[in-house]
Protein backbone atom coordinates (compact mmCIF):
# COMPACT_ATOMS: atom_id res chain seq x y z
CA UNK A 1 0.00 0.00 0.00
CA UNK A 2 1.25 3.57 -0.97
CA UNK A 3 1.95 5.38 1.94
CA UNK A 4 1.72 9.20 2.54
CA UNK A 5 2.07 11.67 5.81
CA UNK A 6 -0.61 13.68 5.23
CA UNK A 7 -3.33 12.94 2.48
CA UNK A 8 -5.97 16.04 1.68
CA UNK A 9 -9.44 15.40 0.32
CA UNK A 10 -10.27 18.50 -2.37
CA UNK A 11 -8.16 21.02 -4.37
CA UNK A 12 -10.26 23.56 -3.39
CA UNK A 13 -8.96 26.68 -1.82
CA UNK A 14 -9.02 24.74 1.26
CA UNK A 15 -7.55 22.02 0.22
CA UNK A 16 -4.43 24.36 -1.47
CA UNK A 17 -4.35 26.45 1.34
CA UNK A 18 -4.13 23.45 3.84
CA UNK A 19 -1.15 21.77 1.63
CA UNK A 20 0.73 24.51 1.20
CA UNK A 21 0.77 26.05 4.81
CA UNK A 22 1.41 21.50 5.72
CA UNK A 23 4.17 22.07 3.76
CA UNK A 24 5.20 25.02 5.13
CA UNK A 25 5.43 23.79 8.70
CA UNK A 26 8.19 20.71 7.56
CA UNK A 27 5.74 18.07 5.97
CA UNK A 28 7.08 15.95 2.71
CA UNK A 29 4.91 13.47 1.84
CA UNK A 30 1.55 15.43 1.28
CA UNK A 31 -1.15 14.26 -1.66
CA UNK A 32 -4.29 16.08 -2.48
CA UNK A 33 -6.88 14.42 -4.14
CA UNK A 34 -9.12 16.17 -6.58
CA UNK A 35 -12.21 15.17 -7.95
CA UNK A 36 -12.16 17.41 -10.52
CA UNK A 37 -9.60 17.55 -13.73
CA UNK A 38 -8.48 21.34 -12.68
CA UNK A 39 -7.43 22.20 -8.81
CA UNK A 40 -9.50 25.25 -7.75
CA UNK A 41 -12.71 24.06 -6.52
CA UNK A 42 -15.63 26.32 -6.90
CA UNK A 43 -13.60 29.20 -7.29
CA UNK A 44 -13.38 28.41 -11.21
CA UNK A 45 -17.13 29.03 -11.78
CA UNK A 46 -16.99 32.19 -9.68
CA UNK A 47 -15.75 34.77 -12.22
CA UNK A 48 -17.23 37.84 -10.49
CA UNK A 49 -14.51 40.03 -8.01
CA UNK A 50 -14.17 40.57 -4.49
CA UNK A 51 -12.22 37.55 -3.21
CA UNK A 52 -8.65 38.27 -1.86
CA UNK A 53 -9.15 41.36 -0.13
CA UNK A 54 -7.85 40.18 2.95
CA UNK A 55 -5.34 37.63 1.96
CA UNK A 56 -3.94 39.63 -0.62
CA UNK A 57 -4.46 42.83 -0.36
CA UNK A 58 -6.67 43.37 -3.59
CA UNK A 59 -9.89 42.12 -5.34
CA UNK A 60 -9.73 39.15 -7.43
CA UNK A 61 -11.88 37.37 -9.49
CA UNK A 62 -12.14 33.48 -8.17
CA UNK A 63 -9.94 31.79 -10.73
CA UNK A 64 -7.40 34.69 -10.11
CA UNK A 65 -7.31 33.66 -6.30
CA UNK A 66 -7.52 30.35 -6.94
CA UNK A 67 -4.48 30.61 -9.65
CA UNK A 68 -2.21 32.31 -6.76
CA UNK A 69 -2.65 29.12 -4.50
CA UNK A 70 -2.14 26.95 -7.30
CA UNK A 71 1.08 28.44 -7.98
CA UNK A 72 1.92 27.70 -4.82
CA UNK A 73 1.41 24.11 -4.58
CA UNK A 74 3.33 23.90 -7.88
CA UNK A 75 6.43 26.10 -6.38
CA UNK A 76 6.27 23.55 -3.36
CA UNK A 77 5.98 20.84 -5.72
CA UNK A 78 3.02 19.28 -3.47
CA UNK A 79 1.84 16.38 -5.32
CA UNK A 80 -1.62 16.28 -6.39
CA UNK A 81 -4.42 13.71 -8.25
CA UNK A 82 -6.78 15.18 -10.31
CA UNK A 83 -10.19 13.57 -11.11
CA UNK A 84 -9.65 11.18 -8.51
CA UNK A 85 -12.35 9.84 -6.50
CA UNK A 86 -11.79 9.19 -2.74
CA UNK A 87 -14.65 6.72 -1.71
CA UNK A 88 -13.69 5.75 1.95
CA UNK A 89 -11.48 6.74 4.33
CA UNK A 90 -11.36 4.54 7.84
CA UNK A 91 -8.95 4.11 10.87
CA UNK A 92 -6.27 1.82 9.65
CA UNK A 93 -5.60 -1.56 11.49
CA UNK A 94 -2.59 -3.08 10.28
CA UNK A 95 -0.18 -1.78 12.23
CA UNK A 96 2.64 -4.49 10.87
CA UNK A 97 2.43 -2.81 7.53
CA UNK A 98 3.04 0.61 8.75
CA UNK A 99 6.64 0.67 8.25
CA UNK A 100 6.41 4.90 7.75
CA UNK A 101 5.04 5.37 10.79
CA UNK A 102 5.66 2.12 13.58
CA UNK A 103 3.63 1.63 16.26
CA UNK A 104 1.52 4.75 15.57
CA UNK A 105 -2.22 4.69 14.40
CA UNK A 106 -2.72 5.27 10.53
CA UNK A 107 -5.51 6.10 7.96
CA UNK A 108 -6.35 4.35 5.10
CA UNK A 109 -7.93 6.83 2.23
CA UNK A 110 -9.28 4.74 -0.66
CA UNK A 111 -9.76 6.54 -3.81
CA UNK A 112 -10.67 5.73 -7.91
CA UNK A 113 -8.89 7.03 -10.87
CA UNK A 114 -8.20 6.33 -14.31
CA UNK A 115 -4.39 5.97 -13.85
CA UNK A 116 -4.23 3.40 -11.06
CA UNK A 117 -7.77 2.06 -10.97
CA UNK A 118 -8.67 1.39 -7.10
CA UNK A 119 -5.89 2.17 -4.75
CA UNK A 120 -5.05 3.02 -1.24
CA UNK A 121 -3.14 5.30 0.50
CA UNK A 122 -2.19 4.63 4.42
CA UNK A 123 -1.65 7.66 6.02
CA UNK A 124 -0.80 9.34 9.33
CA UNK A 125 -2.93 12.28 8.96
CA UNK A 126 -6.20 13.50 6.41
CA UNK A 127 -7.56 16.93 5.87
CA UNK A 128 -10.86 16.52 5.43
CA UNK A 129 -11.68 19.52 2.57
CA UNK A 130 -14.91 18.51 0.26
CA UNK A 131 -16.38 21.58 0.61
CA UNK A 132 -20.43 21.67 0.13
CA UNK A 133 -23.06 21.03 -2.15
CA UNK A 134 -26.40 23.36 -2.94
CA UNK A 135 -29.29 22.49 -1.03
CA UNK A 136 -31.39 20.54 -4.28
CA UNK A 137 -35.28 21.15 -5.07
CA UNK A 138 -35.99 17.67 -3.61
CA UNK A 139 -35.39 19.47 -0.18
CA UNK A 140 -37.26 22.27 -0.59
CA UNK A 141 -41.01 20.86 -0.94
CA UNK A 142 -41.83 22.96 -4.43
CA UNK A 143 -45.10 21.91 -6.35
CA UNK A 144 -45.40 21.51 -8.87
CA UNK A 145 -44.27 18.95 -12.51
CA UNK A 146 -40.78 18.40 -12.90
CA UNK A 147 -40.05 20.03 -15.93
CA UNK A 148 -36.62 20.97 -17.93
CA UNK A 149 -35.79 24.51 -17.08
CA UNK A 150 -34.88 23.99 -12.89
CA UNK A 151 -31.48 23.97 -11.74
CA UNK A 152 -29.42 25.48 -8.41
CA UNK A 153 -28.09 28.54 -9.04
CA UNK A 154 -24.20 26.98 -8.82
CA UNK A 155 -25.12 24.65 -11.66
CA UNK A 156 -26.48 27.54 -13.87
CA UNK A 157 -23.00 29.07 -13.21
CA UNK A 158 -20.89 26.69 -14.15
CA UNK A 159 -23.19 25.75 -17.52
CA UNK A 160 -22.48 29.72 -18.50
CA UNK A 161 -19.28 30.83 -17.26
CA UNK A 162 -16.88 27.43 -17.40
CA UNK A 163 -19.13 25.81 -20.26
CA UNK A 164 -20.52 28.61 -22.12
CA UNK A 165 -24.66 27.41 -22.36
CA UNK A 166 -27.15 29.55 -21.43
CA UNK A 167 -29.55 27.18 -19.09
CA UNK A 168 -32.66 30.41 -20.45
CA UNK A 169 -33.68 33.38 -21.49
CA UNK A 170 -36.71 34.43 -19.14
CA UNK A 171 -35.48 33.44 -15.28
CA UNK A 172 -36.76 33.57 -11.86
CA UNK A 173 -34.52 32.52 -8.79
CA UNK A 174 -36.14 31.45 -5.46
CA UNK A 175 -33.60 32.37 -2.91
CA UNK A 176 -31.43 35.57 -2.33
CA UNK A 177 -28.16 33.94 -0.87
CA UNK A 178 -25.35 35.29 -2.72
CA UNK A 179 -24.63 32.68 -5.48
CA UNK A 180 -28.43 33.66 -6.89
CA UNK A 181 -27.95 37.45 -6.62
CA UNK A 182 -24.75 36.75 -8.58
CA UNK A 183 -26.39 34.62 -10.88
CA UNK A 184 -29.36 37.20 -11.47
CA UNK A 185 -26.37 39.10 -12.82
CA UNK A 186 -24.50 37.07 -14.84
CA UNK A 187 -27.97 35.60 -16.50
CA UNK A 188 -29.28 39.78 -17.41
CA UNK A 189 -25.70 40.30 -18.62
CA UNK A 190 -25.43 37.53 -20.87
CA UNK A 191 -28.85 38.27 -22.33
CA UNK A 192 -31.46 36.81 -19.83
CA UNK A 193 -34.41 38.63 -18.38
CA UNK A 194 -34.53 37.83 -14.34
CA UNK A 195 -38.16 38.88 -13.85
CA UNK A 196 -38.01 38.28 -10.04
CA UNK A 197 -35.55 37.21 -6.94
CA UNK A 198 -37.97 35.37 -4.10
CA UNK A 199 -36.59 35.04 -0.46
CA UNK A 200 -38.85 33.14 1.97
CA UNK A 201 -37.48 34.94 4.93
CA UNK A 202 -38.24 38.39 5.60
CA UNK A 203 -34.19 39.36 5.21
CA UNK A 204 -32.11 38.49 2.19
CA UNK A 205 -29.24 36.04 3.33
CA UNK A 206 -26.67 37.36 0.87
CA UNK A 207 -24.51 40.34 1.18
CA UNK A 208 -25.80 44.24 0.95
CA UNK A 209 -23.05 44.59 -1.43
CA UNK A 210 -24.60 42.03 -4.03
CA UNK A 211 -28.50 43.04 -3.28
CA UNK A 212 -26.83 46.50 -4.70
CA UNK A 213 -24.68 45.81 -7.51
CA UNK A 214 -26.55 42.70 -8.69
CA UNK A 215 -29.96 43.23 -8.56
CA UNK A 216 -30.60 46.95 -8.03
CA UNK A 217 -28.16 48.03 -10.21
CA UNK A 218 -29.95 46.18 -13.17
CA UNK A 219 -33.62 46.84 -11.33
CA UNK A 220 -34.49 43.14 -10.84
CA UNK A 221 -36.81 43.07 -7.90
CA UNK A 222 -36.49 41.02 -4.74
CA UNK A 223 -39.55 39.92 -2.80
CA UNK A 224 -38.90 38.93 0.81
CA UNK A 225 -41.19 36.87 2.53
CA UNK A 226 -42.00 34.92 -0.64
CA UNK A 227 -41.83 31.58 -2.55
CA UNK A 228 -42.58 29.37 -5.17
CA UNK A 229 -46.59 28.08 -5.09
CA UNK A 230 -46.35 26.49 -8.31
CA UNK A 231 -44.00 25.59 -11.19
CA UNK A 232 -45.87 25.41 -14.46
CA UNK A 233 -45.29 23.63 -18.04
CA UNK A 234 -44.52 19.94 -18.31
CA UNK A 235 -41.24 19.10 -20.69
CA UNK A 236 -40.13 22.48 -20.32
CA UNK A 237 -40.71 25.44 -17.79
CA UNK A 238 -43.44 27.30 -19.08
CA UNK A 239 -44.18 29.70 -15.88
CA UNK A 240 -43.84 30.08 -11.96
CA UNK A 241 -46.53 31.22 -8.86
CA UNK A 242 -44.95 32.92 -6.73
CA UNK A 243 -46.94 34.06 -3.23
CA UNK A 244 -46.21 35.93 -0.18
CA UNK A 245 -45.71 33.85 2.77
CA UNK A 246 -46.79 34.19 6.89
CA UNK A 247 -44.22 34.74 9.40
CA UNK A 248 -44.71 31.22 9.79
CA UNK A 249 -43.79 30.48 6.20
CA UNK A 250 -47.36 29.60 5.26
CA UNK A 251 -48.33 30.67 1.41
CA UNK A 252 -50.97 33.60 1.76
CA UNK A 253 -53.98 32.99 -0.36
CA UNK A 254 -54.45 35.55 -2.82
CA UNK A 255 -50.97 36.82 -3.15
CA UNK A 256 -49.98 35.01 -6.20
CA UNK A 257 -48.17 36.40 -8.85
CA UNK A 258 -47.80 34.74 -11.84
CA UNK A 259 -44.55 34.60 -13.77
CA UNK A 260 -44.36 33.88 -17.40
CA UNK A 261 -40.76 32.18 -17.51
CA UNK A 262 -38.49 29.33 -19.13
CA UNK A 263 -35.94 28.54 -15.98
CA UNK A 264 -36.34 28.50 -12.26
CA UNK A 265 -33.01 28.75 -10.30
CA UNK A 266 -32.63 28.02 -6.53
CA UNK A 267 -30.26 29.20 -4.33
CA UNK A 268 -31.53 28.26 -0.98
CA UNK A 269 -28.59 27.31 1.04
CA UNK A 270 -25.64 24.66 1.19
CA UNK A 271 -24.60 21.78 2.84
CA UNK A 272 -21.19 20.72 3.98
CA UNK A 273 -20.89 17.47 2.06
CA UNK A 274 -19.40 14.80 4.50
CA UNK A 275 -20.34 11.56 3.06
CA UNK A 276 -16.88 10.25 3.52
CA UNK A 277 -16.60 11.53 7.38
CA UNK A 278 -20.03 10.39 8.35
CA UNK A 279 -18.69 6.54 6.51
CA UNK A 280 -15.24 7.29 8.62
CA UNK A 281 -16.99 8.08 12.04
CA UNK A 282 -16.45 11.57 12.24
CA UNK A 283 -18.69 13.02 14.54
CA UNK A 284 -21.05 15.95 13.16
CA UNK A 285 -22.37 18.99 14.24
CA UNK A 286 -26.28 19.14 13.74
CA UNK A 287 -26.60 22.70 12.75
CA UNK A 288 -23.54 23.16 10.40
CA UNK A 289 -23.58 19.29 8.91
CA UNK A 290 -19.79 20.04 9.57
CA UNK A 291 -17.47 18.06 12.07
CA UNK A 292 -17.35 18.86 15.37
CA UNK A 293 -13.92 20.29 16.02
CA UNK A 294 -11.35 21.44 18.23
CA UNK A 295 -9.25 24.38 18.72
CA UNK A 296 -6.61 22.93 16.40
CA UNK A 297 -9.42 22.06 13.97
CA UNK A 298 -9.40 17.89 14.74
CA UNK A 299 -12.38 15.91 14.60
CA UNK A 300 -13.61 13.10 16.74
CA UNK A 301 -11.23 10.98 15.14
CA UNK A 302 -7.64 11.60 15.73
CA UNK A 303 -5.36 13.03 13.00
CA UNK A 304 -8.28 13.82 11.19
CA UNK A 305 -8.38 17.47 10.29
CA UNK A 306 -11.58 19.93 8.87
CA UNK A 307 -11.03 23.07 7.23
CA UNK A 308 -13.68 25.40 4.42
CA UNK A 309 -16.77 24.69 3.57
CA UNK A 310 -16.84 21.12 4.62
CA UNK A 311 -16.75 22.02 8.25
CA UNK A 312 -18.84 25.02 7.81
CA UNK A 313 -20.43 27.18 5.39
CA UNK A 314 -18.12 30.44 5.03
CA UNK A 315 -19.35 33.69 3.16
CA UNK A 316 -15.33 34.65 2.31
CA UNK A 317 -13.01 32.27 0.66
CA UNK A 318 -10.24 34.91 2.89
CA UNK A 319 -11.29 32.92 5.81
CA UNK A 320 -11.55 29.94 4.00
CA UNK A 321 -7.79 29.93 3.41
CA UNK A 322 -6.91 31.54 7.07
CA UNK A 323 -8.60 28.54 8.59
CA UNK A 324 -7.26 26.23 6.34
CA UNK A 325 -4.07 27.02 6.56
CA UNK A 326 -3.86 26.30 10.48
CA UNK A 327 -5.32 23.40 9.60
CA UNK A 328 -2.46 22.26 7.55
CA UNK A 329 -0.18 23.63 10.51
CA UNK A 330 -2.00 21.85 13.18
CA UNK A 331 -2.10 18.87 10.93
CA UNK A 332 1.54 19.35 10.92
CA UNK A 333 2.04 19.63 14.47
CA UNK A 334 -0.19 15.90 15.05
CA UNK A 335 2.27 14.22 12.58
CA UNK A 336 5.88 15.24 13.84
CA UNK A 337 4.45 15.16 17.43
CA UNK A 338 3.73 11.68 16.56
CA UNK A 339 7.24 10.97 14.62
CA UNK A 340 8.85 12.53 17.65
CA UNK A 341 7.18 11.05 20.60
CA UNK A 342 5.80 7.42 19.10
CA UNK A 343 3.57 6.13 21.77
CA UNK A 344 6.43 3.62 22.34
CA UNK A 345 9.08 2.26 20.65
CA UNK A 346 8.57 1.09 17.02
CA UNK A 347 9.47 -2.20 17.17
CA UNK A 348 7.83 -2.98 20.57
CA UNK A 349 4.51 -1.74 19.53
CA UNK A 350 4.48 -3.92 16.83
CA UNK A 351 5.38 -6.88 18.34
CA UNK A 352 2.45 -5.83 20.94
CA UNK A 353 0.21 -5.68 18.19
CA UNK A 354 1.66 -8.91 17.09
CA UNK A 355 1.00 -10.46 19.87
CA UNK A 356 -2.26 -9.00 21.35
CA UNK A 357 -3.85 -8.20 17.88
CA UNK A 358 -4.42 -4.60 19.42
CA UNK A 359 -3.70 -1.69 18.33
CA UNK A 360 -0.66 0.52 20.55
CA UNK A 361 -1.49 1.77 23.97
CA UNK A 362 -3.49 5.37 24.66
CA UNK A 363 -5.11 4.69 21.30
CA UNK A 364 -8.41 6.58 21.92
CA UNK A 365 -10.80 4.13 21.21
CA UNK A 366 -13.54 4.31 19.25
CA UNK A 367 -16.21 3.25 21.79
CA UNK A 368 -17.83 6.61 22.87
CA UNK A 369 -17.58 6.53 26.57
CA UNK A 370 -14.08 5.85 26.81
CA UNK A 371 -13.23 9.13 24.02
CA UNK A 372 -15.18 11.02 25.96
CA UNK A 373 -12.55 10.24 29.04
CA UNK A 374 -9.40 10.70 27.29
CA UNK A 375 -11.13 14.30 26.20
CA UNK A 376 -11.97 15.39 29.73
CA UNK A 377 -7.99 13.88 30.52
CA UNK A 378 -6.55 16.91 28.56
CA UNK A 379 -9.64 19.16 29.88
CA UNK A 380 -11.48 20.10 26.77
CA UNK A 381 -13.64 23.17 27.07
CA UNK A 382 -16.83 22.95 25.22
CA UNK A 383 -18.32 25.65 23.92
CA UNK A 384 -22.08 26.46 24.31
CA UNK A 385 -24.06 28.26 21.31
CA UNK A 386 -26.73 30.30 23.37
CA UNK A 387 -29.25 32.73 22.79
CA UNK A 388 -29.10 33.66 19.47
CA UNK A 389 -25.29 32.56 18.31
CA UNK A 390 -26.86 29.01 16.52
CA UNK A 391 -23.44 26.98 16.36
CA UNK A 392 -19.16 27.93 17.02
CA UNK A 393 -16.45 26.72 15.13
CA UNK A 394 -14.35 25.75 16.90
CA UNK A 395 -16.73 24.06 19.24
CA UNK A 396 -14.46 22.97 21.95
CA UNK A 397 -10.58 24.40 23.22
CA UNK A 398 -7.96 22.83 24.87
CA UNK A 399 -6.63 25.74 27.33
CA UNK A 400 -3.42 23.42 27.65
CA UNK A 401 -2.99 22.74 23.87
CA UNK A 402 -4.38 26.12 22.54
CA UNK A 403 -2.24 28.62 20.73
CA UNK A 404 -1.94 32.13 22.34
CA UNK A 405 -5.05 33.48 20.18
CA UNK A 406 -8.17 31.31 18.72
CA UNK A 407 -10.88 32.90 16.42
CA UNK A 408 -14.33 31.24 17.47
CA UNK A 409 -16.58 31.70 13.99
CA UNK A 410 -20.33 31.70 14.23
CA UNK A 411 -23.33 32.98 12.55
CA UNK A 412 -26.39 34.13 14.52
CA UNK A 413 -29.74 33.25 13.69
CA UNK A 414 -31.88 36.01 12.83
CA UNK A 415 -31.33 39.70 12.23
CA UNK A 416 -30.26 41.85 15.57
CA UNK A 417 -29.36 45.60 15.55
CA UNK A 418 -27.22 47.09 18.90
CA UNK A 419 -26.88 43.61 20.18
CA UNK A 420 -23.59 42.41 22.46
CA UNK A 421 -21.66 39.38 21.89
CA UNK A 422 -20.77 37.93 25.13
CA UNK A 423 -18.31 35.13 26.23
CA UNK A 424 -18.40 33.74 29.98
CA UNK A 425 -16.01 31.12 31.37
CA UNK A 426 -18.73 29.60 34.22
CA UNK A 427 -20.01 33.14 35.87
CA UNK A 428 -17.39 34.70 34.57
CA UNK A 429 -17.22 37.22 31.57
CA UNK A 430 -14.10 37.00 29.29
CA UNK A 431 -15.35 39.56 26.52
CA UNK A 432 -18.40 42.00 26.00
CA UNK A 433 -18.09 43.27 22.43
CA UNK A 434 -20.61 45.71 20.89
CA UNK A 435 -22.21 45.02 17.37
CA UNK A 436 -24.42 47.68 15.38
CA UNK A 437 -25.96 44.47 13.28
CA UNK A 438 -25.73 40.80 13.08
CA UNK A 439 -27.27 38.78 10.05
CA UNK A 440 -27.17 34.85 9.67
CA UNK A 441 -25.29 35.94 6.23
CA UNK A 442 -22.59 37.24 7.75
CA UNK A 443 -20.18 34.98 9.83
CA UNK A 444 -19.32 36.36 12.80
CA UNK A 445 -15.86 36.04 14.87
CA UNK A 446 -14.73 36.19 18.58
CA UNK A 447 -11.28 35.78 19.30
CA UNK A 448 -10.44 33.38 23.37
CA UNK A 449 -6.88 33.92 24.48
CA UNK A 450 -4.94 31.27 26.51
CA UNK A 451 -4.59 33.53 28.71
CA UNK A 452 -8.55 33.67 29.53
CA UNK A 453 -8.14 30.33 30.76
CA UNK A 454 -5.20 29.80 33.07
CA UNK A 455 -7.47 28.53 35.99
CA UNK A 456 -10.25 26.32 34.51
CA UNK A 457 -12.13 23.64 36.89
CA UNK A 458 -12.87 20.64 34.48
CA UNK A 459 -16.59 21.00 34.48
CA UNK A 460 -16.51 24.64 33.26
CA UNK A 461 -18.08 25.38 29.53
CA UNK A 462 -17.66 28.54 27.87
CA UNK A 463 -20.79 29.86 26.66
CA UNK A 464 -21.13 32.61 23.87
CA UNK A 465 -24.38 34.36 23.83
CA UNK A 466 -26.02 37.59 22.63
CA UNK A 467 -26.96 40.41 25.01
CA UNK A 468 -29.15 43.35 24.73
CA UNK A 469 -26.79 45.27 27.12
CA UNK B 1 -15.43 63.91 2.56
CA UNK B 2 -16.56 67.30 4.27
CA UNK B 3 -14.63 69.63 1.64
CA UNK B 4 -16.68 67.91 -0.95
CA UNK B 5 -19.96 69.01 0.26
CA UNK B 6 -19.17 72.67 0.45
CA UNK B 7 -22.08 73.41 -2.31
CA UNK B 8 -24.03 72.86 1.25
CA UNK B 9 -27.36 75.59 1.17
CA UNK B 10 -27.28 75.50 -2.42
CA UNK B 11 -30.82 75.14 -3.69
CA UNK B 12 -31.52 71.42 -4.13
CA UNK B 13 -32.67 69.85 -7.17
CA UNK B 14 -32.63 66.40 -7.24
CA UNK B 15 -32.91 64.00 -4.44
CA UNK B 16 -31.64 60.21 -5.00
CA UNK B 17 -31.69 57.21 -3.12
CA UNK B 18 -29.30 54.65 -2.25
CA UNK B 19 -28.54 51.29 -0.16
CA UNK B 20 -25.35 51.93 1.37
CA UNK B 21 -22.75 48.62 0.84
CA UNK B 22 -20.01 49.46 3.22
CA UNK B 23 -22.01 46.97 5.90
CA UNK B 24 -24.49 44.67 6.64
CA UNK B 25 -26.36 47.67 7.92
CA UNK B 26 -27.43 48.58 4.71
CA UNK B 27 -28.50 52.55 5.42
CA UNK B 28 -30.89 53.56 3.36
CA UNK B 29 -29.14 57.02 1.55
CA UNK B 30 -30.52 60.22 0.00
CA UNK B 31 -28.33 62.62 -1.62
CA UNK B 32 -29.74 65.78 -2.32
CA UNK B 33 -28.15 67.16 -5.81
CA UNK B 34 -27.90 70.49 -7.11
CA UNK B 35 -26.47 71.32 -10.64
CA UNK B 36 -25.58 67.12 -10.78
CA UNK B 37 -22.94 67.63 -7.80
CA UNK B 38 -24.17 66.27 -4.77
CA UNK B 39 -24.58 69.02 -1.67
CA UNK B 40 -26.14 66.87 1.18
CA UNK B 41 -25.75 63.05 2.06
CA UNK B 42 -28.66 61.60 4.75
CA UNK B 43 -29.64 58.71 6.60
CA UNK B 44 -25.85 57.47 6.54
CA UNK B 45 -24.55 56.36 10.41
CA UNK B 46 -20.93 56.47 9.24
CA UNK B 47 -18.17 58.24 7.28
CA UNK B 48 -18.30 55.36 4.48
CA UNK B 49 -22.09 55.78 3.54
CA UNK B 50 -21.10 59.25 2.78
CA UNK B 51 -18.22 58.29 0.85
CA UNK B 52 -19.68 55.71 -1.00
CA UNK B 53 -22.79 57.96 -1.65
CA UNK B 54 -21.03 60.62 -3.37
CA UNK B 55 -18.90 58.13 -5.37
CA UNK B 56 -22.31 56.43 -6.59
CA UNK B 57 -23.80 59.91 -7.81
CA UNK B 58 -20.79 61.55 -9.39
CA UNK B 59 -19.24 58.48 -10.91
CA UNK B 60 -20.19 55.22 -10.32
CA UNK B 61 -17.71 52.53 -11.56
CA UNK B 62 -17.87 48.82 -11.64
CA UNK B 63 -15.57 45.80 -12.06
CA UNK B 64 -17.31 44.10 -15.04
CA UNK B 65 -16.43 40.41 -15.37
CA UNK B 66 -17.56 37.94 -18.04
CA UNK B 67 -16.73 35.43 -20.39
CA UNK B 68 -15.38 35.31 -23.66
CA UNK B 69 -15.17 32.20 -26.08
CA UNK B 70 -12.14 30.45 -27.33
CA UNK B 71 -11.26 28.36 -30.19
CA UNK B 72 -8.64 25.85 -30.09
CA UNK B 73 -8.51 25.45 -26.30
CA UNK B 74 -9.24 22.69 -23.72
CA UNK B 75 -12.79 24.06 -23.00
CA UNK B 76 -15.17 27.04 -24.87
CA UNK B 77 -15.07 29.74 -22.87
CA UNK B 78 -12.42 31.65 -20.89
CA UNK B 79 -13.16 34.07 -17.61
CA UNK B 80 -12.50 37.72 -18.33
CA UNK B 81 -12.41 41.36 -15.91
CA UNK B 82 -12.09 45.00 -16.98
CA UNK B 83 -9.03 46.12 -16.27
CA UNK B 84 -10.11 48.61 -14.10
CA UNK B 85 -14.11 50.29 -13.24
CA UNK B 86 -15.84 51.04 -15.97
CA UNK B 87 -19.02 53.83 -15.61
CA UNK B 88 -22.22 52.30 -15.06
CA UNK B 89 -23.87 53.60 -18.07
CA UNK B 90 -21.11 51.78 -20.26
CA UNK B 91 -22.16 48.16 -19.05
CA UNK B 92 -24.20 47.23 -21.84
CA UNK B 93 -21.87 48.88 -24.63
CA UNK B 94 -18.92 46.79 -23.07
CA UNK B 95 -20.72 43.59 -22.69
CA UNK B 96 -21.54 43.72 -26.55
CA UNK B 97 -17.77 43.93 -27.48
CA UNK B 98 -17.26 40.73 -25.10
CA UNK B 99 -19.82 38.78 -26.81
CA UNK B 100 -18.37 39.76 -30.04
CA UNK B 101 -14.55 38.52 -29.05
CA UNK B 102 -13.23 35.46 -29.92
CA UNK B 103 -9.75 34.43 -29.07
CA UNK B 104 -7.60 31.39 -30.00
CA UNK B 105 -6.03 29.22 -27.60
CA UNK B 106 -3.35 29.29 -25.33
CA UNK B 107 -4.67 31.94 -23.33
CA UNK B 108 -2.48 33.15 -20.45
CA UNK B 109 -3.91 34.48 -16.78
CA UNK B 110 -3.38 38.34 -17.88
CA UNK B 111 -3.66 38.28 -21.09
CA UNK B 112 -5.07 41.82 -22.74
CA UNK B 113 -8.15 39.80 -24.76
CA UNK B 114 -10.06 43.29 -25.55
CA UNK B 115 -8.08 47.19 -25.17
CA UNK B 116 -9.89 49.92 -24.34
CA UNK B 117 -13.23 48.37 -24.17
CA UNK B 118 -15.79 51.25 -25.27
CA UNK B 119 -13.69 54.09 -24.80
CA UNK B 120 -13.71 53.65 -21.46
CA UNK B 121 -9.85 53.27 -21.35
CA UNK B 122 -10.39 50.11 -19.22
CA UNK B 123 -8.73 47.04 -21.01
CA UNK B 124 -10.55 43.16 -20.89
CA UNK B 125 -8.11 40.36 -19.41
CA UNK B 126 -8.12 36.88 -19.09
CA UNK B 127 -8.56 35.46 -15.36
CA UNK B 128 -7.88 32.15 -16.12
CA UNK B 129 -5.50 30.20 -18.56
CA UNK B 130 -6.39 27.89 -21.11
CA UNK B 131 -4.36 25.38 -23.26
Amino acid sequence: MRKAELVIIGGGPAGMAAAVSARQNGIENIVILERDHVLGGILNQCIHNGFGLHTFQEELTGPEYADRYEQKVKELEIEYQLETMVTDISEGTDQKASDLLPGVRCIHVSAVNRTYGFFQIETKAVILAMGCRERPRGALNIPGYRPAGIYSAGTAQRLINVMGYMPGKRVVILGSGDIGLIMARRMTLEGAKVLAVAELMPYSGGLKRNIVQCLEDYDIPLLLSHTVVNIRGKERVEGITLAKVDEKGRPLPGTQIEYECDTLLLSCGLLPENELSKTAGVALQQITGGPAVNDRLETSIPGMFACGNVLHVHDLVDYVSEEASLAGKYAACYIQKAKEEPVEDGTKAKERAAEDGTEAKEEPAKDGTELEAAVTDDTELQIQPENGVRYTVPCSISPDKMADQVVVRFRVGGVYQDRYISVYLGEQRLLHAKRRILTPGKMEQVILKKSFFQSVKPDEAIRIDLEEE
Amino acid sequence: MAEQLENHGKSVEEKRELTCIGCPLGCPLTVELSGGTPVRVMGNTCKKGEEYAIKEVTNPERILTSIVRVTGGSGAVISVKTTAGVPKGCIPQCMKEIHACTVKAPVRIGDILIKNIAGTSADVAATRAME
